[in-house]
Formats: C-alpha cells, structure tokens, sequence
C-alpha cells in the first residue's frame, strides 16, 4: 500500500484488513476502503480501457459518477460487470477484473485505435460502415460486437436473492448530505413520516470534513433523527427513479459490502411519497486541457476525499487546477498530508476568496490566469505544460504525478428532473439547477419534489443547511403538518470568490490540443467530434448526443454533460440554457436486474395455476401444456411411449371405452337478474332468453366488431340464473368483458355476474361406456330419458354433490360433472375406480382437440384469430335470426363481412393421408399485388387422426364450401408440396348418432 | 368431509410464520348494499351487520367482509353454509340479489409474528402496512406479487385469501418475503 498515508482516513479501519484481487492479483486494503481506494493505495493508475480507442485509464472520481474505474466483479453465478470500483466496498477475497481490454491491460491491441484516432471521427461508424451493405451483417458489426461494448455478461444464472418493499411516507429525502439531514429533521420535527435515504454508507457528505464542527453538526443531527420516532434513516440506499403520483424508486444494497453474510442481495423499494426532496448535492466537472483523460488527472474533490477518507495519496506531487474555490480545499488537504503540491493554476485573474490567502499561507504557489495547455505522459500523467488561460505560449513545464480539476459544480439535478421539472441556468456558478416554478407536480398540479442545498444549487454549506431545514418544512407543510419554524445548524463557511467558465483550457486551444480534450470518458468523446458534429448540422444536443455517444454510456453523461453542451453551444454561437440538456432518465445510475425482477424468478417466475387434479395428474406421467397461466395434461405417458403414441391410445380409449379429461380450467361465469336474459342475449349470437331450465346450448360470443371472441355452453340454473362457460383462457377476460359493459353501457340493467371457475372442478366422462360409470357411482339418474343430450341435472354421485352437464365435445356419449373443488380429486378417484374395469383412462388436451377435430368442432384460437366471424366457419346455425341485436351483429352486416370471396371453413383430408402442415397456405393460380402466389386458403387446425388413420385437417379457403371435393395444394416450408382435398368438416360420426344414445 | 386446505400441509417459520389453514365456509352475497332486507338476513345468518367499504366485521364465529360497492364476502362455519345460504337466499327473495355458495373457492393463509408479517405482506402487495394505518377492521382486496388477494388482521397477525389454483405461488412468495435472514426492520411497531 504505498499510497497509504500514515496516518488518517476516516472511513477505513487498519485493524481490518482486507485481501482483495484485482486481475489475479492480491491487493491489500482495510474495512472501509472502497474498490478504487484500495486500487490507489496499491498504486494501480491504470484501471480499465475506454471504449473506442482503448486509452489506458484511471480513476476519475470517488463516487456514483465515476467514468472509468469500471470492473468485473466476482465470478460465475456471481459474476457482475461494470460495476464502478468507487462505490464498491471492499470485502475479504473480492475478486475483480479490468474491462474493455485485450489481450491484457497493460498490452492492449486495441489501443492501435488511438493511433488512428484522427479517421475515427464522431459519427464515424454511421459514415463507414455503410456500404457495401452485407459488410455490415457478415464482417463489420461481429468485428465491432468483438472489440467494442464493456463488461461481458454474465453466463452463469444469478446465484442470488432479491426482494421488493412497498413503503408509504409523507416526506421522502433522498441525500444524507447536511442539506438531507436538515430536511429529515425539519419534516420529522412536523410529525411527518419521514424516510432519508442516502447512497453511500456515511452520512454527511463532504461537510464533515470540509466545515470546521461539521462532523459535529451531522452527528448531532442523527443524534436527534434516531430519536424520533417516525423517521427512518437508512443507509447504502439510492434514490433511483422519480415517477409520476410520488412513486419513487430506492436501491437498497444489503450484502454487496459482505457478500458472505445471508439474506437478500438487493431490496427494491417502492416508495409512495407524498413529497419529495432531492438533497442529492453536486458533481464537480473536469476540466477540458489536453491529455485530461491521462490516469492520474482527477476531480478535485475526489482527490480530497481519497485523503481524507481513506488515507490515500492520489500522488506525490499533484498539480491543482482550477476556476473556483474549492480546489484550494484540496490542495491545502493535500498540503496539510504532506503531499507535494507544485502550484495552484487558477484560471481566473482575481483567484479566490479567503482560500488564496490560507493557500499562500500554507506555502502553496498560486498561478493566476493560468491554464493546464497539455498534460503528458503514457501510461499516468508526468508533467503538465502551464500557460495562460487565453493567449498565450507554454511558460513552463511542471512534473507531476497526479492532477486535481475542477471545472466547477453541477447539481445533481437527475431525480428533480425526472418527473419534469425543469431547470434554469445559473450564469454566476455556470450550471443548470431546479426552476422552483416549474416542478414536477402531482395529479393536483402541486408540486410534490423539492429540491434542497447544492441539489437546489445552493452551493456553499451554511446556506445549503437552511435550504434543507426550509425545503424539510415546506414538503411536510404540503404534506399536511403543522411545521414549526426550524433553524438550522450553523455552520462557518468562508467567502468564496466568484467563479469563472472555462470550457477550453486554453481558451484558443488549436485542434491540435482540441483532438486531446477528452469530454466523455467512458465513451471517447472530444471536444473535437462535438465541435465537428455541430459543423455537419447536428444542432440539437438530444442528436449531437446519439451522433456523438456523449454521454450515452454506463454514467450517462454525469461528468460530460454539461461541458459537452457548453462546447455545443460555442461551436452553435448560441447561449448554452438555449441549447438545453438532453433528458435525464432513470436509474440514478444502473440497477442490478435481480432487483428489478424480486420475487419473480425460479418458480415464482409466473404463478402457475392448478386444478384440484394437478398433482394427480403429476403423479401419473402428465406430460404438461401450458394453458395461459395453467399447466394441462397434454397426455398421460406410460413407459416406453412416445407423447404421439400416448395420444392415439388416449383417443382411441375414449371413443372405444372410457375417457376422463380433467376440464376444471374452464371460465364458470354465474348471470343472475331480471334482465340477466335479455343481456345474454346481446352478448352472444344465441338466444338465451328463450333457453329452458335445465337445458344447455352452445353459444358463441363476438366483439363489436363482429368477429368471433368465445365460446362455450350456457346453462340456465333457474329463471334469472345462467352459467357461462367460457374457453380456459378467456374466463377473467370474458368475465371483465361482461362487466365492461354492464358497468359502462349498461348500467341501469339488472345483472349480477359472478366468476365461480375456482369454486368447481369440472370432469368429463366421455365414451361408450360414460353411463355405466355414473350409474355405478349412482345417487343420479343419467339415463337419456332423465338426462337427454344437452340438459343438465344436480344431485349426489357417489356421496359427492354435482351438477352433471350432458355436453359433448368428442362426439361420444359424455357427461361433464361440475364437483366443488375440495371434493373434486375425490370424485376423479372414484371415477377411476369404478371404471377400472370398462377401460377407464384419463385423456390431455391433445387427445380432446384431435376429437373435437374429427367432428369438425372448431376451436378458439385455432379456428380464429380475431380476424375471423361465425359465418365464416358455418356456424350461421347459432346465430339467431329472431334477434334485433347482439354484439358484432351490425358489424356482421357491413359489407366486408357479407363477401363472399371471404375464406370460409372446410375440412381438408390429404391425398396421401399424411398431415398437413399447420398454418399452410393453399396456393391457387395467378399472383398477388406484390408478386407473390395468390393465396386461395390457409390450414387453421392439423392433426394425424387415430381413429380414421390418417391426416384431418380444417382450413378457410376461398369459395371453399362451394368447392367440395377439389385438391389444393400446400406448398410446405419444408419443400414438400402438400395436396389435400376439401372435404366436409364432420370427419367422424356425421349423423351425430353416438353421443345420443 | 374433505380436508378443506389446498396444499394440505403447507408451512414455513421464518422472520413471520406462514401456513395454510383450512378455508372456512363463504358465501358471496352481490346486492344493493343498502337495502333493509340484505341487513335483516346478514343479521339473522351471522349476526353482524353489513360492513362499511373495505371493512371486515366479525361476529362470534361469522366474519363479513366488504369486497365491492355491491358485494359481500361472508366467512362462516363449514357447518353452517348451507342454512347461511338458505337464510339469506330466502330474506333477498324479493330484491335483485346473487346468493352463491364458494366455500372451495379460495386458499386461506395466516401470516403471524408481528412485525415481521408486515413486512412479509408489505414485500409482496402496495399497501401501506405501517401500524396505525392497516389496523384490524379493515379488508384490503391487493394484489399478492402477481395474483389477486384480500388480507385482514386478527388474531395477532394477517389472515390471507387467494384463488385456489395459485395457492402454491401464493405461499411460495409468502414463504420467500418471510425469509428470517430477510427482516426489512421498517415498521417499529406491531
């Protein structure tokens, strides 16, 4: 650790020490230390390459808006790139890797960019790798995808836990810096519910070490937050994302820090805050001098900080440059350290306030009016070449081994702008901050974010702590308290001399130093591709940005953005508040996925929904379907068969013995009212008012639009109750549907509607052998006088209460049994043991289509797809021509509707009885608009029928039922031309006579 | 009679207990909320009288709760369904009203162990679970992560119930937010 200072460094703990691994290679730190610290101490200036031209990089900053000191870290299932090793608390063994280099990080080929630097202008990739077009498939982009992009991702599934936490406050404070504690205290003194979030593990920001008593003055804060009661304080925790209502989004880090300990990762919160306030404080921006983007040249601050904070040395001799006071912070902190500090180069010609005497005093050379005109070095800064700020040859070269910049402040104005306030500029402190009359407002059209201290722009410290106490007051004022008066801690703050832009070091620099200016750090962008594209006419900073890259990498511009506009604005002649920012976007900065996701992964990726039989079904070789959210038995498997074997047993069993198909999932929607009738009328094409007690009809459903949305079979209970039975799918949809229009359009009519598809499982007992089964069972008469086909009856089977349903959507003889679920499995049971031995055998869902398929029943979702009406799948036999209206009728009259060129349904049986492929066209003679084959019809449902040996299908086609016995053919994706001949639909049993028996 | 719990034995301790209980009786009453004759019968079926908007009153051992502006969900005995049902099918003769026995319609769940239930809860559903504000009294209708659910307190923790087919999910999550090593310490008091 030669970097270590001897002594100091408020965070780090030295009887802590820490093991960590930085390429393979054993680096030492203490508890506290964050990656990028204990990278400095271990004297590593070379931490990753950029992006474009692989420059060697070092650590720029000491917090969130780091730009370069990006790493891989861990490895496998925990494996995580980009993480910035200035936030990165360091652990025992952590183990991290250089980025974006090849083949290692102090050889890297792709650094030959850099030499070619002046053929890769800004847009350069637009410009080159346009022609000729297939280079760009084949050659340039999997090259480009080879070189460029950062971090790789991760191959391995995320061994780790994340959650959400929805949180409810009346003030949210997101900063725990002086102006974020003030506004806690101000809003918990109120009576508030008050949350404070802050980033990082401390509190405080930087006015504990930059104010005399400051870290008294935020100690005793805490002190008094952690004594009330409704104030909760909570560390490690970023405010991510503002969003409209008061909905916030924090990023809790629980374990990064201690990877070892158990527990969740991440926490994403949720927050519903009544108001909010931003004391997310300020990020100090580089200055733009040639070579800036050397390792070793640094933000002020952050060189302050590494000092201060961690006890490292950001260099031995560290040149400070400057165009304002708080540099001189640094360069009296470094001083105070023992760091050598060659001179203070202010560019402003008055210098600072009282700072410049303290500097002076503590035997620090100030050089006035001066510039930073080139910093050299290869692999770290060496020495740097002084000159004036405008106008002006080098007058001096001053070795080196670090540089502190600072370029001014720019408030962190992200969260404030998320929701849409918008921003003013500041002339005297060159930056952008929140407009107070234009916030973010709520559904009100009151505000409901504030922004406090230098977020505020608010930048020295005492007045930065009253903005907060005032802003703390007003958001829990707004929030409904009583808010006492709060004054804040004072605090003894110098005067600060004005600043002064400078957004070229030198002022007059040449393009020869303009090519080296970097502005975007992470992406390579200079001020000359900024200068360049504002030449080729990219006048809006939203496309000089995308054109550029600035500020489009993992930082999102934090660093770059303002000095990029400002270059802008210049090459523009235009003042830079009408140049404007781009959009500020959530995250923060980037949030893990596992976050995102919570709970929702693994198992509890989706809920899987289960009919009472589910486990049985499990237990005896279901192969599953997933219908919406449910799993299906597609079929049973035995051993040694393969699923297309399962299912011809199952089809054949049926038709020949006895099937039970567990048909639990389908929609059971309870219509009850005086005008329950006249309403399921509208809804479907049947007539339903006219429907007896104890009958049941097949019905279908259509949007308004007339095409064909549901179906299922309708049972009337009594004299104003129905029972809907909707497609497995549609059952919410169908149910909302019905509400939408009872609650919407119909709202005076006397409805009741109930969605009860939970509250029955739902059996069918289908084949030959259907009766003798229930009348084994006994308690019910099933015979057909009692129960004739398409009546339904209540009573007990076997002890279970049921209603039996006589329906059939195979064609057999069949019986659908609604049982209440608890009692559902018990019922499926005794089924299957009083039908042992009549060849009792459950069937999936495949089984159940290819039967409806052999009796040409059609099938949602096959047979339709929102583009298609009853008429033209036949089904003009249920749709009641009594009727004035039903939903989709007008529309089944427009014209479109009645053409008689639309396709219309047929059954298809292949020439050679192979199968043909689903969702084939038939092609006819001629060609369409676009040169294609004219197409003439389309397979809408295919299957290999067991029972009939050979392929059945059903397809719309032109003129179709016109057409009967002509071939069309199928051209196949597979090459095979398909012939099939248009035949009836009704494949099996067309006379109907075996499910009335 | 059946067992009337979904997952059968189904219980985690973590920071909050989770496990399944057997579901009692319920019945959905949709109706003019305010009418004399909904009120006579709910007191003859359960003694209690109709509940104000998302609130859930309890009657020794008979629990209404309001689900909608026209909907009530009462929880009664297995045993007593069925002369509930006719009690109130028989008071609301006369007036538009659904009747309807669900008693199998739903998993119930109990979530106990103060704070930490809701913290478990406040992991899953967007409601705000700070003492003070979700008291006893109060049904919250939500959404469980990604299912639909309603909760309540009684008892010294929550009382929770979902569609049957998503009990699995509905306790799976229920089991993770619970997690001992996942305490959120946010809620300060019970």
């Amino acid at each position: 650790m030669k970097h270590r200072l001897k002594t100091g460094g408020r965070f780090v703990d030295r009887s802590a020490p820490r093991t960590f691994f930085f390429n393979g290679i054993k680096g030492k730190g203490y508890r506290g230390d964050t990656l990028a610290s204990a990278l400095m101490a271990k004297g590593q200036s070379v931490v990753g390459r950029s992006f474009k031209y692989h420059r060697p990089r070092g650590i720029v900053a000491a917090g969130a808006e780091e730009p370069n000191a990006l790493v891989g870290l861990g490895a496998g299932a925990g494996h995580e790139p980009n993480q910035r090793a200035t936030t990165t608390e360091l652990y025992d063994g952590l183990r991290a890797e250089s980025q974006n280099h090849w083949p290692s990080l102090k050889t890297d080929i792709g650094a030959v960019n850099g030499l070619l630097a002046r053929f890769l202008p800004a847009g350069f990739y637009y410009k080159t790798f346009i022609h000729p077009r297939p280079f760009w498939k084949h050659v340039f982009e999997p090259f480009i995808r080879q070189t460029a992009g950062l971090g790789k991702a991760p191959t391995a599934a995320d061994a780790d836990r994340y959650e959400h936490f929805y949180a409810f406050v009346d003030v949210l404070v997101v900063g725990g810096g002086i102006a974020g504690l003030e506004a806690a205290r101000a809003a918990g003194a109120a009576g508030a519910r008050v949350l404070l979030v802050e980033q990082t593990a401390q509190w405080g920001g930087r006015t504990p070490v930059d104010i005399a008593g400051g870290a008294e003055a935020v100690a005793a804060l805490l002190a008094e937050l952690d004594a009330m009661p409704n104030v909760t304080q909570r560390t490690r925790m970023m405010g991510a994302g503002v969003y409209d209502h008061g909905f916030v989004l924090c990023y809790e880090q629980l374990t990064d820090h201690r990877p070892e300990a158990a527990g969740p990762r991440h926490r994403l919160w949720k927050i519903r805050a009544k108001q909010v306030v931003t004391a997310t404080g300020a990020i100090e921006r580089p200055l733009s001098f040639a070579g800036n983007d050397l390792p070793g040249v640094m933000l002020a601050a952050a060189a302050r900080d590494y000092v201060e904070n961690f006890a490292v040395a950001p260099g031995r001799r560290v040149v400070v440059v400057t165009n304002n006071d708080d540099a001189y912070r640094t360069a009296l902190t470094l001083r105070a350290h023992g760091i050598d500090v060659p001179a203070v180069v202010d560019a402003r010609q008055g210098g600072a306030g009282p700072l410049l005497e303290e500097a002076r005093a503590a035997g620090i050379r100030v050089q006035l009016g001066a510039a930073i005109h080139k910093a050299k070095g290869r692999t770290r800064v060496d020495a740097v070449e002084i000159g004036a700020v405008t106008g002006g040859e080098v007058s001096e070269t001053l070795a080196c081994d670090a540089v502190a910049m600072s370029g001014g402040w720019s408030p962190v104005v992200h969260l404030w702008s998320h929701c849409g306030g918008k921003l003013l500029w500041s002339d005297a402190h060159a930056h952008f901050y929140p407009d107070p009359a234009l916030p973010p407002t709520g559904r009100d059209g009151a505000a409901f974010v504030r922004a406090a201290g230098t977020a505020n722009g608010v930048m020295r410290a005492h007045e930065a702590a009253s903005d907060g106490a005032a802003q703390g007051q007003a958001a829990a004022a707004e929030a409904g308290f009583d808010a006492p008066e709060i004054v804040a801690t004072p605090l003894e703050t110098p005067d600060e001399a004005p600043m002064r832009p400078v957004w070229l070091m030198p002022e007059d620099a040449d393009i020869g130093l303009r090519e080296k200016m970097w502005l975007d750090f992470q992406n390579d962008v200079k001020v000359s591709d900024v200068q360049l594209a504002a030449r080729e006419g990219f006048e809006s900073v939203e496309h000089t940005k995308r054109y550029t890259t600035l500020g489009m990498a993992t930082d999102q511009g934090k660093l770059s953005n303002i000095n990029g506009l400002a270059i802008l604005s210049q090459a523009l002649n235009e003042e830079i508040p009408r140049v404007g920012t781009t959009t500020f976007r959530p995250p923060y900065t980037p949030i893990s996925m596992g976050a995102i996701a919570g709970e929702a992964r693994g198992e509890t990726f989706q809920p899987l929904r289960c009919t009472p039989m589910h486990a049985w079904h499990a237990a005896h070789g279901a192969h599953w379907e997933p219908v919406g959210q449910w799993r299906r038995p597609y079929a049973y498997m035995r051993a040694g068969e393969s699923v297309a074997q399962a299912v011809a047993r199952e089809v054949k069993n049926t038709r020949q013995a006895l099937g039970l198909l567990d048909a639990s999932t389908l929609g059971k929607i309870l219509v009850k009212g005086p005008d329950a009738g006249r309403f399921l009328d509208m809804l479907y094409t049947n007539s339903f008012s006219k429907l007896k007690v104890g009958r049941c009809r097949y019905g279908l459903m259509c949007s308004e639009n007339g095409f064909l949305s549901d179906d299922g079979v309708v049972a009337r209970l009594s004299d104003d109750t129905w029972l809907c039975h909707t497609t497995t799918g549609g059952a919410d949809r169908i149910h909302a549907w019905m509400e939408d229009w009872l609650q919407c359009e119909w709202w005076d009519w006397q409805v009741h509607t109930l969605n009860v598809t939970e509250q029955y499982g739902q059996i069918a007992v289908v084949g030959p052998q259907a009766r003798v089964a229930l009348e084994r069972l006994g308690g019910i008469d099933v015979s057909k006088a009692a129960l004739p086909f398409m009546g339904w009856v209540e009573g007990t089977l076997g002890g279970v209460p049921v209603r039996v349903y006589r329906i059939s959507f195979s064609g057999e003889l069949s019986y659908e049994i609604a049982v209440p679920a608890h009692r559902a499995l018990e019922l499926w049971e005794a089924l299957l043991a009083v039908g042992a031995d009549l060849g009792v055998m459950p069937y999936g869902t495949e089984a159940l289509h290819i039967m409806r398929a052999e009796k040409g029943f059609i099938m949602i979702g096959d047979e339709t797809d929102g583009t298609v009406i009853p008429q033209d799948l036949g089904l003009d036999w249920a749709i009641s021509k009594k009727k004035d209206d039903y939903l989709g009728k007008r529309a089944q009259q427009r014209p479109h509707m009645r053409d008689p060129e639309r396709w219309k349904l047929v059954g298809l049986q292949t020439v050679d009885g192979t199968v043909l492929p689903d969702g084939a066209y038939a092609v006819g003679e001629g060609e369409n608009a676009l040169g294609q084959r004219r197409m003439i019809g389309r397979v809408t449902s295919s299957y290999h029928s067991p029972t009939l040996a050979r392929g059945i299908a059903m397809g719309l086609v032109e003129h179709g039922p016109e057409r009967m016995g002509e071939v069309l053919e199928f051209p196949g994706t597979d090459g095979t031309l398909y012939r099939a001949r248009i035949v009836d639909p009704v494949f099996y049993d067309p006379e109907g006579a075996k499910q009335d028996v | 009679m059946s067992d009337a719990r979904v997952l059968k034995e189904a219980e985690c301790v973590g920071a909050a207990t989770v496990r399944e209980v057997e579901a009692p009786g319920m019945i959905t009453v949709k109706a003019e909320l305010a009418s004399a004759a909904l009120a006579e019968c709910l007191r003859a079926a359960t003694g209690a009288a109709v509940p104000q908007t998302r609130r859930i009153v309890r009657e020794r051992d008979a629990r209404v709760a309001w689900m909608a502006p026209d909907e009530l969900l009462l929880l009664v005995p297995r045993a007593d369904v069925a002369a509930s049902l006719a009690t109130l099918t028989d008071g609301l003769a006369g007036e538009h009203a659904l009747v309807a026995d669900v008693s199998d319609m739903r998993a119930v769940f109990r979530i106990e162990a103060g704070r930490a239930a809701r913290e478990t809860l406040a992991k899953l559903c967007p409601v705000d679970l700070a003492p003070g504000v979700f008291a006893a009294g109060e049904i919250r209708r939500t959404r469980l992560a990604q299912v639909p659910a309603a909760f309540w307190i009684e008892e010294n923790g929550f009382t929770l119930v979902c569609f049957r087919s998503v009990a699995r999910y509905a306790f799976d999550v229920l089991k993770g937010a619970a997690a001992a090593d996942a305490r959120v310490g946010y809620f300060r008091e019970v």
